[in-house]
C-alpha cells in the first residue's frame, strides 16, 4: 500500500519538477512587457501594437500573429524634417539583455485587416516568434490591453511630465 | 467686491486691447513663437477647396473667427497621427476658454480607404469638436501640394501605407497663416505658441 504512493508522488514531484523547469527556461529566454494596443473606432481597418522585448541571448523577432488581426506586419518609423517615414521590417534584433522598445516613434507591431473593432479595455492576445543565433525559435503568448484611441505614447507622457515639472 | 470689479476692469481693458490688437492685426507682422516656425511670411494652404464630412465643401474661409490648426494624416495611421490628435486634443484643453476658439481640422491623405463615416468617428474620438475634410485623390494632391506637404504611398505586403508631413499648421482669426507646429513637440509647448496666434489675430 506505502510502495506505490511513494512511487507516485515521486513521479509527481518529478513531473512538477520538470514542469517548473519549462517554465524557468521559456521565461529567461524572451520578456514581454507593456504589451498594448491602440483602441479603433468601428470600420477602422487597422491598429498599433506596442511593448518592450527583451531576450536573454541574442535573437531577433520574426514575426507577431494575433487572432484580430489578418495581417501582422512589423514596421518602423522614423522622422526626418517633420516627416514620418514608414517601412516594412522583416526582422528586428534583439541584442542579448538589451530592451527593445516597440512603440509610435520606432518599431512597432501594424495588425491589418482587423476582424472587428477592438475596444477600449480588450485583451488582445498577440503570438510573437523569435529566434535564436543558433536558429531556435521560440513563440511567446501575451495578452496585449487595448487603450483608448487618443492615448498619448509613453514616451510622449514622459516628456509632457518632465516639461511641466 | 472691489476685488471683484477690479478684475472686471482689468478684464475690460484687456478686451479693449485685445480690440485694438484685432483692428490693427497686420497681414505681415511677424510673431516670434518659443517652440513652432514662425510662417507668417509663407504663402501657404490658402486655396484648398475640400468636402467635410456632411459632403459641404470646406474652404479656408469657412474657419472665419476660428483659429484653424490643420494636420494631414490617415486613420491607418499607427502612431503620428494618433498621437498628433491626442496632442491637439490636450493643447485645447489646457488652452482654456481661448482653446474654444481653435479648430482642429484632420485632412485626409488616404481618401480611398478613408471613408466619411470613419474619419468622423475617428476625429471625434479625440474631441467631439474636430472637423475632418476630404477630398478626390487630385484634390487631395493639390491640397497638400499648397502646405508643402510631402506625402507618398508605401507598399507594405498586398496593402500600403503612407510617409507623411507631421507638421501641424495654424492659422490666425483672419485666415493668415502663421505657425508650423512639428509633431516633436509637446501639449504643453503648443499651447504656449497657440496662445501667441490668439494674442495677434
Amino acid at each position: 500500500m506505502n510502495a506505490p504512493l511513494a512511487k507516485k508522488r515521486i513521479a509527481q514531484m518529478l513531473l512538477s519538477l520538470s514542469l517548473a523547469g519549462l517554465a524557468l527556461q521559456a521565461s529567461a529566454q524572451t520578456l514581454v512587457e507593456n504589451a498594448w494596443v491602440r483602441a479603433t473606432v468601428a470600420g477602422q481597418p487597422s491598429s498599433g501594437a506596442f511593448m518592450t522585448v527583451t531576450a536573454s541571448t541574442d535573437s531577433k523577432l520574426l514575426s507577431v500573429q494575433s487572432p484580430v488581426a489578418k495581417v501582422v506586419q512589423i514596421h518602423e518609423s522614423s522622422m526626418k524634417e517633420d516627416v514620418m517615414k514608414m517601412q516594412q521590417v522583416q526582422s528586428v534584433a534583439l541584442p542579448a539583455g538589451q530592451p527593445v522598445s516597440f512603440d509610435p516613434h520606432g518599431y512597432h507591431i501594424m495588425l491589418m485587416d482587423l476582424t472587428g473593432q477592438i475596444k477600449e479595455g480588450d485583451k488582445v492576445p498577440l503570438t510573437l516568434t523569435v529566434e535564436d543565433t543558433r536558429g531556435e525559435r521560440e513563440t511567446i503568448q501575451v495578452e496585449a490591453v487595448a487603450k483608448a484611441l487618443a492615448t498619448m505614447d509613453h514616451s510622449q507622457m514622459m516628456h509632457d511630465h518632465g516639461k511641466m515639472n | 467686491m472691489s476685488t471683484l470689479y477690479t478684475r472686471r476692469t482689468v478684464l475690460q481693458g484687456m478686451g479693449l486691447l485685445s480690440l485694438g490688437l484685432l483692428a490693427g492685426c497686420d497681414d505681415s507682422s511677424k510673431l516670434s513663437f518659443k517652440y513652432g516656425k514662425d510662417l507668417s511670411d509663407k504663402i501657404m494652404g490658402r486655396n484648398f477647396k475640400l468636402k467635410d464630412i456632411e459632403g459641404e465643401t470646406r474652404m479656408l474661409g469657412s474657419y472665419r473667427g476660428m483659429m484653424p490648426m490643420i494636420f494631414f494624416g490617415f486613420t491607418q495611421c499607427p502612431a503620428v497621427c494618433p498621437t498628433t490628435l491626442a496632442r491637439a486634443a490636450q493643447a485645447k484643453k489646457l488652452m482654456g476658454r481661448d482653446g474654444e476658439r481653435l479648430q482642429v481640422i484632420f485632412i485626409t491623405l488616404d481618401p480611398e480607404r478613408d471613408t466619411p463615416e470613419l474619419l468622423d468617428k475617428y476625429v471625434k474620438a479625440f474631441d467631439p469638436s474636430f472637423e475632418a475634410l476630404y477630398g478626390t485623390l487630385e484634390e487631395t494632391a493639390a491640397t497638400a501640394k499648397e502646405f508643402g506637404v510631402f506625402f507618398e504611398k508605401v507598399p507594405s505586403g498586398d496593402t500600403y501605407t503612407l510617409s507623411h508631413t507631421a507638421t501641424s499648421f495654424v492659422f490666425d482669426s483672419r485666415g493668415n497663416l502663421r505657425l508650423g507646429l512639428s509633431a516633436s513637440l509637446t501639449a504643453q509647448e503648443c499651447a504656449e505658441d497657440l496662445l501667441t496666434v490668439m494674442e495677434v489675430c
